[in-house]
C-alpha cells in the first residue's frame, strides 16, 4: 500500500512538474532522441530564415517552432526545440523560453486532432461550457489529456474572433503532418453537432469547416440578411445647384 | 547589499527635518489672511531658506569622464550636478549621493527595467519613469522624493510582496536581503492582498546554489549574469505573468566556475548558498578582508567567521582584479580549513607511525640532522600557498645552513626569475580590457584563474576581440580559435606561416598570454624565445602597451620569483639528505632517496605527510598576516580572520625557531622586522595593492640555442575543484568535482 502511495505521489509531483515549467525525461521525450527538420520542411525552413535578416536569425524562433510543431505531430518535444537551437544558433534554453511563453506550442503530446474550444466572455454566455462538458463527457477525457487512440484531444483556448457566431471551437489537424496541417474553426456548435463534428473526424472525414448553422452564411444572420437587400440609393439629387 | 545604510540615512534625514521645524514657531500664517499691503512685506522679508550642502556620490565612486567636453548637466532633487553624456537617470541620481532602490538593476549587468522600483519623477514627464533604462538628457530636472515618487515605490513594493512567501525566518538572506531592506525604507506599512500566493517548483542547479524558486521576484539578474559574464546560458526565464519561473527548463547543473556569483547576485532568498544554508546569520559573523590563494589571482574576499569557524566567504570589490566577482573554489573551500588539520608537532617513530610531540623535541629532531648533513644535501620547497614572508624565511634559513636548494612548487627545477617580464602578467588583469587579439598559448584560463577568463569575456563581448588558442582541446565561454595543440604551432606563427600570424600583425593591442605550466617542460627557454619573436613581429611590447603575459598558477610564484628562490641543480632533489616541504604537496617524490629526512611544515595533511620524518603544523591563509602577489605582479595581504588550530604556528615562525635551535638565528622575530628584510630583497613586496610593473623587456632576454619539442601542451589543472591542499580537504570541492565537472 505503501508503495501505491508512493507511486500516486510521483504521479502528482510529475503532474505539478508538467504544469510548472519543467522538463522530466521520458523514452519518449528527451534530448538524445535526434530530431531533425524532415526534407520537405528544410526548404519552408530556409523559406521562412530569408525573411529577416541574417544577423538577425533568431526572430525566426516562432515560425520555426511553429513548423516543428506541425511535423511533430503537435507538440514539441524537446529535440525539437534543440533543433530549432541549431538552426537559428543560439543557445537552446532561449528557445526552451519562447515555447514556454505562448500557450499553442504544445510542450506535451496532443491527438492527431487537437479541439480547442473558445471559453472568453461571448462565448461562454452562448454556451461554451455546455460544449466543452459534452467534448469531454463524449471523448472520456480530462482537459489537455489525449484519448487512448490517441486521436483527440480537448483544450481551451482564448477568443478566436468568432463572437458573431459563438460558440465556436477550432480544430488544428496534425494528422497529416506539416503539408496537411490545418487550422479551422467550427463556429455556432452545439453540443450535438459538436459530437457529430467529432465522430466524423474520426471516420476521417472532412466536416465542413465555418458555421455549423445551415441557415447562416459566414457571419450573416439566421435566415439571411434583413438589410442592405438592395443596391444603395442614389443621392436625392446630382445637382446640387438644382436642388 | 548595502541599502541598509540607505534605510539608516532616510531615519537620519527625517531627524534633521524636523529639528530644522523645531526652530521655527509651529503657527504659520498664510498671506491670504494678512492685510494685502502686509503680506508684500512679509514676502518680502522672509529669508531665503538656505540650501542643503550637496551630497557625495553613492559609496564615494568617483565618476570618470572619458570626455569633459560631454558633460551634461541634470538637476537631481534641485541639486545640479554634471555627469558625462549616456549615463542613466539612475548613475545620474547616484552622483549627486541620491541612491534609488532597484531590484533587477546591476551596474555590471546589461539593463532589464522590469522590476520597476527605481521610478522615479522627471519635470515634464507624464508618467513616472524608470530610472535605471532612461538616459539622462541635458537639463531633466529629476524629483526622487516626491509623493508620485514615493507612492510609486510603495506599489511596487506592494505588488513584489504579494507573491513572496513568508519566509524571512528561514530564510538564510535575512539580515542581507534587498526586499527587507528596501521594504523598510521604501515601503508602506500595510497590504491589501488576501488571496492565494503562488509556489513555484524548486530547481536543482547543483551542489553549490540553493534554490527555493518560490521566493524569486523574476528580476533575471541571474539569467543576465549566465548569459553575459559567465557565458554559459543555462537558465531562463520561462512562462508568462505571475506563473514565471526561473529555471533551465532541462534537467541541468549550473556547471560554471562563477555559479557561486549568482548568490550574491539574487536580491531576495531564492538562490543561496548551498553549504552555507541555515548555518548563520549575516549580523553574528565578523567579516575580514583578505585576499584568496587558491589561485594566482589573489581575488579579494571577505571572510565572515563566527568565533573560530570560517563560515562562508564573500567577495570584495576591486574593479582591477576581480570586480565584483569570486570563481566558485574561491568562494566554497572554506570547508576544507576545517578538516585533515595538522594541528600538533608530530615524529615518525621507528614502527612508521605519527607520534605527536611537543614543539621543543620537534624542532630539536629537525636542527640535529640539519646540522649533520652535508649543505648541498639540504633542499628546501616552498608551497603553492606559502607567503612572501615564510619563503622569505625558508631560504635565509636554506642559505645559512649553506645550501641554495630552495625552489617553490611549479616553478620547475630550472626557474628564471632574472626578468621579471617573464613571469608576471604585464598588461595586468584589468589592462586585458585594452586588448583586441588574445593569443592562449597552452593556457586555460577557465580552470587555471577564472577572474582573468571573466576579463577575456568582458572583453570579447565589449569589442569583439579575437582569441586564439594553442593547446589540449578545452572549452571555452566565448568564441576562441584553436589553431594548434602544441610548440609547433608557436613557430608557424613566429615565422608568418600561420593565417593568425597576419591577424596578430593586424591587431592594434595584441595580448599573448603564456601558461605557467610551461615552467615545467625542458624546452621552455625555447618557447619563451618563440613567444617573444612573436611578439616583436607583432608589436606586442611597446611603452604604451605591454601585452606579453604569463599567467601563474599558484598564489606563491610571484613572490617566489622575486625573492629568488632559484635552485643551483636542477635535480637536487635526488641527492637530497634533509627536504623541507613547507606546504608542498604537489611534488613529486618518487626520486627522494629512502634515507632522506623529510619534514613537512603545512597546514593539512594531504600527500606530502605520507612520506615525511616529521611534521610541524602551520596556519593557514585565513589564519596569518601574510603577503601574496598575484600573477599581475600586485603585492597584497592577508589578515587572520580566525585563531589557528592546535599548535600551528606561522611559517616563517615555525622557521625562526627551528633556526634559533639548529643554532643559526636568523635576524627578524617580528612581522616588520622580516617584512624589511623582504624589502632589501624585493622591496615591491611591501608596497600592498600596488603593481610594480616589470622593469626590462625583450631585449636583455638570453639567446637560446634549444629546439623546442613537438611534445603537445598539457593541461596544467586536470580538476579544477581540487588544487591544493585546502581544496583537497574540502567536502563540497569534492562533491563538485564529482558533480559537475564535464565528463
Amino acid at each position: 500500500m505503501l508503495a501505491r502511495l508512493a507511486s500516486q505521489r510521483f504521479l502528482e509531483i510529475r503532474q505539478a512538474f508538467r504544469l510548472s515549467y519543467q522538463h522530466l525525461d521520458t523514452p519518449d521525450n528527451n534530448p538524445d532522441l535526434p530530431l531533425e527538420f524532415s526534407v520537405a520542411n528544410k526548404d519552408k525552413v530556409k523559406e521562412i530564415l530569408s525573411h529577416y535578416p541574417s544577423n538577425y536569425k533568431q526572430s525566426a524562433v516562432i515560425p520555426l517552432l511553429d513548423l516543428a510543431q506541425q511535423q511533430h505531430g503537435g507538440w514539441l518535444p524537446v529535440s525539437a526545440m534543440n533543433a530549432v537551437a541549431n538552426v537559428i544558433e543560439v543557445a537552446p534554453i532561449r528557445v526552451y523560453e519562447v515555447a514556454t511563453f505562448y500557450s499553442m506550442f504544445n510542450r506535451s503530446k496532443v491527438g492527431k486532432y487537437h479541439l480547442l474550444v473558445c471559453g472568453t466572455t461571448p462565448c461562454m454566455i452562448r454556451g461554451s461550457r455546455e460544449i466543452e462538458e459534452a467534448l469531454l463527457n463524449h471523448l472520456g477525457v480530462k482537459r489537455n489529456e489525449v484519448t487512448s487512440d490517441g486521436l483527440f484531444s480537448v483544450g481551451e483556448m482564448e477568443c478566436m474572433g468568432c463572437c458573431v457566431n459563438a460558440p465556436m471551437i477550432t480544430v488544428a489537424d496534425y494528422s497529416n503532418g506539416s503539408e496537411g496541417y490545418t487550422y479551422n474553426y467550427y463556429e455556432d456548435v452545439t453540443p450535438k453537432r459538436v459530437v457529430e463534428i467529432v465522430e466524423m473526424l474520426r471516420r476521417g472525414e472532412k466536416p465542413p469547416h465555418g458555421t455549423q448553422n445551415p441557415q447562416r452564411i459566414k457571419c450573416g444572420p439566421d435566415g439571411g440578411n434583413t438589410t442592405l437587400l438592395t443596391d444603395p440609393k442614389p443621392p436625392p439629387c446630382r445637382e446640387l445647384d438644382a436642388c | 547589499m548595502g541599502l541598509g545604510s540607505l534605510a539608516s540615512r532616510t531615519l537620519k534625514s527625517s531627524r534633521i527635518l524636523s529639528s530644522q521645524y523645531s526652530r521655527f514657531r509651529p503657527i504659520v500664517t498664510k498671506p491670504g489672511l494678512q492685510s494685502p499691503d502686509a503680506s508684500s512685506a512679509a514676502a518680502a522679508a522672509q529669508p531665503e531658506p538656505t540650501p542643503p550642502p550637496p551630497k557625495k556620490p553613492v559609496g564615494g565612486a568617483r565618476v570618470e569622464f572619458t570626455n569633459p567636453d560631454d558633460a551634461i548637466e541634470v538637476f537631481v532633487d534641485g541639486f545640479p550636478v554634471k555627469i558625462p553624456k549616456g549615463m542613466t537617470v539612475l548613475q545620474a541620481c547616484e552622483i549627486a549621493g541620491v541612491d534609488i532602490p532597484r531590484f533587477c538593476y546591476h551596474s555590471r549587468l546589461s539593463i532589464a527595467g522590469n522590476c520597476r522600483m527605481c521610478l522615479v519623477e522627471v519635470e515634464k514627464s507624464p508618467k513616472p519613469v524608470a530610472s535605471c533604462a532612461m538616459p539622462a538628457l541635458p537639463g531633466m530636472k529629476i524629483k526622487t522624493d516626491t509623493p508620485l515618487a514615493k507612492k510609486a515605490r510603495e506599489g511596487v513594493m506592494e505588488f513584489l510582496l504579494m507573491n513572496h512567501p513568508l519566509d524571512c525566518p528561514i530564510c538564510d538572506q535575512g539580515g542581507e536581503c534587498d526586499l527587507q531592506d528596501q521594504s523598510m525604507a521604501f515601503g508602506s506599512d500595510r497590504g491589501r492582498f488576501t488571496e492565494m500566493k503562488r509556489s513555484v517548483v524548486d530547481k536543482n542547479l547543483g551542489p553549490l546554489v540553493k534554490t527555493v524558486m518560490t521566493r524569486c521576484i523574476q528580476c533575471t539578474r541571474c539569467v543576465r549574469f549566465a548569459t553575459e559574464v559567465a557565458g554559459t546560458q543555462d537558465l531562463g526565464m520561462l512562462g508568462r505573468g505571475s506563473g514565471e519561473e526561473i529555471g533551465t527548463y532541462v534537467e541541468k547543473l549550473m556547471t560554471s566556475e562563477l555559479s557561486g556569483n549568482v548568490i550574491d547576485i539574487c536580491p531576495v532568498g531564492a538562490l543561496t548558498s548551498k553549504p552555507f544554508a541555515f548555518k548563520a546569520r549575516n549580523w553574528e559573523l565578523k567579516g575580514t578582508e583578505t585576499i584568496d590563494v587558491t589561485d594566482a589571482v589573489g581575488s579579494n574576499i571577505r571572510i565572515d567567521s563566527r568565533g573560530p569557524e570560517v563560515m562562508r566567504i564573500l567577495p570584495r570589490l576591486n574593479e582591477d582584479i576581480n570586480e565584483e566577482w569570486i570563481s566558485d573554489k574561491t568562494r566554497f573551500c572554506y570547508d576544507g580549513l576545517k578538516r585533515q588539520r595538522l594541528n600538533d608537532p608530530m615524529i615518525r617513530d621507528a614502527n612508521g607511525r605519527f607520534k605527536a610531540v611537543s614543539w621543543r623535541d620537534a624542532l630539536a629532531v629537525v636542527a640535529e640532522v640539519a646540522l649533520k648533513v652535508k649543505p648541498e644535501e639540504i633542499v628546501g620547497v616552498a608551497g603553492k600557498l606559502s607567503d612572501a614572508e615564510s619563503m622569505m624565511a625558508l631560504k635565509d634559513l636554506l642559505n645559512n645552513m649553506g645550501s641554495n636548494n630552495v625552489w617553490c612548487e611549479g616553478t620547475g627545477t630550472s626557474p628564471n626569475a632574472d626578468l621579471r617580464y617573464r613571469y608576471l602578467m604585464n598588461s595586468s588583469i584589468s589592462g586585458l580590457e585594452k586588448a583586441d587579439l588574445f593569443l592562449l598559448v597552452g593556457t586555460q584560463p577557465r580552470v587555471e584563474a577564472a577572474m582573468v577568463n571573466a576579463r577575456i569575456r568582458k572583453t570579447v563581448r565589449a569589442s569583439n576581440a579575437k582569441v586564439g588558442y594553442i593547446g589540449p582541446l578545452t572549452d571555452f565561454n566565448y568564441d576562441c580559435q584553436h589553431l594548434g595543440t602544441g610548440p609547433q604551432t608557436i613557430l608557424e606563427i613566429a615565422e608568418g606561416r600561420h593565417p593568425f600570424s597576419s591577424v596578430i600583425s593586424n591587431a592594434k593591442n595584441p595580448a599573448v598570454i603564456v601558461d605557467a605550466g610551461i615552467f615545467e617542460r625542458d624546452d621552455k627557454d625555447a618557447i619563451f624565445a618563440a613567444v617573444e619573436s612573436i611578439a616583436k613581429k607583432g608589436n606586442v611590447i611597446r611603452p604604451d602597451w605591454n601585452g606579453f603575459n604569463v599567467l601563474l598558477l599558484n598564489a606563491s610564484q610571484a613572490a617566489a620569483l622575486d625573492l629568488g628562490l632559484v635552485p643551483e641543480s636542477s635535480n637536487s632533489i635526488e641527492s637530497a639528505k634533509l627536504l623541507y616541504l613547507m606546504g608542498a604537496d604537489d611534488v613529486n617524490l618518487d626520486k627522494v632517496p629512502a634515507d632522506a629526512f623529510v619534514v613537512y611544515q603545512g597546514h593539512h595533511g594531504d600527500r606530502s605527510v605520507y612520506r615525511a620524518n616529521v611534521i610541524l603544523p602551520s596556519a593557514a591563509f585565513s589564519e596569518k598576516e601574510g603577503t601574496y602577489e598575484n600573477t599581475e605582479g600586485c603585492t597584497q595581504q592577508t589578515l587572520p580572520a580566525v585563531p589557528t588550530v592546535g599548535d600551528a604556528r606561522d611559517d616563517w615562525k615555525i622557521i625562526r625557531a627551528l633556526s634559533e635551535v639548529a643554532g643559526i638565528c636568523l635576524p627578524y622575530d617580528t612581522l616588520s622586522a622580516i617584512r624589511s628584510r623582504m624589502s632589501t630583497v624585493a622591496p615591491n613586496l611591501l608596497c600592498t595593492d600596488e603593481i610594480e610593473p616589470a622593469a626590462f623587456g625583450p631585449s636583455l632576454s638570453p639567446d637560446c640555442t634549444r629546439k623546442v619539442d613537438s611534445t603537445p601542451f598539457k593541461a596544467a589543472v586536470e580538476n579544477f575543484y581540487m588544487t591544493d591542499s585546502i581544496t583537497r580537504a574540502s567536502k563540497i570541492m569534492a562533491q563538485c568535482s564529482a558533480m559537475l565537472l564535464k565528463k
